[in-house]
């Protein structure tokens, strides 16, 4: 073994894996590739220990389980605990976590334990012709992207859901699991007492978000928007005027202090494209516009813009679709 | 009982609506846009004067920056800060997350005793939401992040709602530090009467050299950060069609772009 190693933080909810742990070792197993590293993932939790054969499936040489009742609640001081130890102990190059909320709680914790640099919310990492890591990350509400290197290790870098490919799983793919208790679980000052609410709608997830704006004139009328997603299998996603007004909650809201979306196709109807929305949803598939305004920025990052109101399209362009659809005729490209 | 002590750190940064980018060289281009106080921190800064106006206390706001960084710490007062302290020096300058924690953990060091920090969950020109868990690691104290709610505070306790996607509550022991999100709060607006008096307010100005008891120089700034910026790039939106639909026909266009694309229908 080379025993250098870039570390894969595998996040866990409720003893499942998330899912942005298998992207980050696919982007981890190309690095690995060019520097001549081994992956190593670390996945921390109560009764997790089963699930560490994914993880090499999805690409991870060697897996650390801490398993442990202490483990079982996200605190985010005992996880760092844990996660600072292991790190002092097996010195990886480099240290990628979700850029999830609970991922960048955790991440600055360590990093400054650790005393090294952290680059936050990535979209993605590139290897210099002099083999050094470049993080890329959109700042300034994503109107630009930083190219960023760090000088200290291990390279800790948070990275942004669904923006890496996920790789395909190989279940004959074999490595090690070593199955650990944490010696320590310094667990002060946080206690967690439970769940108060489940998101209701995943907007992360959603292949098809249909959206609205300050163009919609009350709550109510949010109901053309369902109509429409409900036909394309799709969920309503809305800017953060309308969850400021109460019509609808947070969990609806993309943009830069809501959700960071990327669905096959995303339909914005009267919203005018504000740069913290667009921060939200610019790196979605397809993106169609509906507005009243010409001038209104999102036509400038939409794929198709119609010039309308709402009001008027919406409800035709549901009708169309149903139309076609009560004539069988929804027979579909690559479906 | 002595009320709760306070730190509320702010950063001024410019308006993201307004602000230029040169395309070409990738720099931002501050001067075209007016500062103002990251939006995120003024709910912040709303939640400390509420804990103070309920159960008593102090408030002192603390930013980093340059000089000009001052009229957003008067805004604060004009809006019931009571102390604000100003971090400025050429030593300070380019600093990653980590300089900047190392030189705010140093300041509140300085302060004495405290109770409580709070902070906004991000700010819009940096975007990465890292200096607070960073803070709170450095002091050895707890945190919660996305505090969307805060349900219960007294003497040596606090408890929050953190929204992480799913919301959890959680019970910190204080000294503690909160990073908020917009929906804790809606901030208020200094009125004209606070605003003149905070004009004439005091700012308290110190330098690296004033945070030596707690860090050294050399751990501040760009000589103390961990990551370099190597590049910038704008993104350019040009990849985007742009294809504009007016007239009768755009029901018909656009029906069939999800028909081709959409499998439930």
């Amino acid at each position: 073994m080379s025993g250098k190693g870039i570390l894969v933080y595998a996040e866990t909810r409720e003893s499942e894996i998330h899912p942005i742990s298998f992207e980050l070792l696919g982007k981890a197993r190309e690095i690995a590739e060019k520097l001549g590293l081994e992956v190593w993932s670390v996945i921390l939790g109560s009764g997790i220990s089963d699930k560490a054969s994914q993880l090499i499936h999805y690409g991870a040489d060697r897996v650390y389980a801490y398993d442990d009742e202490r483990l079982r609640d996200l605190n985010v001081v005992a996880y760092k605990s844990v996660l600072v130890d292991f790190v002092k102990e097996t010195k990886p190059e480099i240290f990628l976590i979700g850029a999830t909320p609970w991922g960048r709680s955790l991440a600055p914790r360590i990093a400054a334990a650790l005393d090294t640099g952290l680059t936050a919310d990535c979209i993605d990492l590139q290897v210099s012709e002099d083999g050094k890591l470049i993080q890329i990350r959109p700042a300034f509400t994503g109107n630009i992207l930083a190219h960023i290197e760090t000088t200290s290790k291990p390279i800790m870098t948070t990275i942004r859901y669904r923006v890496m490919k996920m790789p395909e799983p190989d279940p004959s793919r074999r490595g090690e699991v070593i199955v650990r208790r944490p010696e320590r679980v310094e667990a002060d000052g946080v206690k967690f007492l439970g769940k108060v609410s489940e998101r209701g709608v995943n907007l992360a997830d959603a292949e098809i978000i249909v959206a609205g704006g300050k163009g919609l004139k009350k709550k109510e009328d949010l109901r053309i928007l369902e109509e429409l997603a409900g036909l394309l299998g799709g969920v309503v996603g809305v800017s953060r005027p309308l969850v400021e007004e109460g019509w609808i909650s947070k969990d609806h809201q993309v943009g830069f202090s809501g959700n960071t979306v990327k669905p096959r196709i995303y339909i914005a109807c009267g919203i005018s494209g504000s740069p913290q929305h667009l921060a939200g949803m610019r790196d979605s598939g397809i993106i169609i516009a509906v507005n009243t305004d010409p001038s209104a920025p999102i036509f400038r990052h939409a794929d198709y813009g119609v010039v309308a109101d709402l009001y008027e399209f919406i409800p035709r362009l549901i009708s169309f679709l149903k139309e076609v659809k009560g004539h069988g005729k929804g027979v579909v490209k690559g479906a | 009982m002595e009320g709760f002590r306070i730190v509320v750190l702010i950063k001024q940064v410019p308006d993201i609506e307004k602000v230029r980018f040169d395309v070409e060289t990738g720099r931002v281009d501050r001067s075209s846009a007016p500062a103002e106080t990251n939006p995120f921190d003024l709910n912040a800064l709303e939640a400390a004067l509420q804990i103070k106006e309920r159960c008593g206390g102090t408030v002192t706001v603390i930013s980093m920056g340059p000089r000009q960084a001052e009229s957003s710490l008067k805004d604060a007062i004009a809006r019931g800060a009571d102390r604000a302290i100003l971090l400025t020096d050429p030593r300070l300058a380019g600093a990653d997350t980590i300089a900047t924690a190392r030189a705010l953990a140093a300041a509140i060091k300085k302060l004495g005793g405290f109770d409580l920090i709070l902070c906004g969950e991000k700010t819009v020109d940096g975007d990465t939401g890292q200096v607070g868990p960073e803070v709170a690691e450095l002091l050895g104290i707890p945190h919660a992040a996305y505090v969307c709610e805060l349900r219960e505070i007294s003497r040596d306790r606090v408890v929050v709602v953190s929204d992480m996607g799913d919301k959890y509550l959680y019970e910190l022991e204080l000294p503690a530090l909160l990073t908020v999100t917009r929906e804790l709060n809606t901030p208020r607006l200094p009125t004209l009467k606070d605003l003149l008096r905070a004009k004439r307010a005091g700012i308290e100005v110190w330098t690296a050299d004033d945070l030596s008891e707690h860090v050294p120089a050399n751990m501040l700034g760009y000589q103390g950060s961990r990551t370099r910026v190597v590049k910038v790039v704008i993104p350019s939106a040009e990849h985007r069609k742009g294809i504009i639909y007016r007239g009768e026909d755009a029901v018909e266009k656009i029906a069939e772009i999800l028909l081709s694309e959409v499998a439930a229908i």
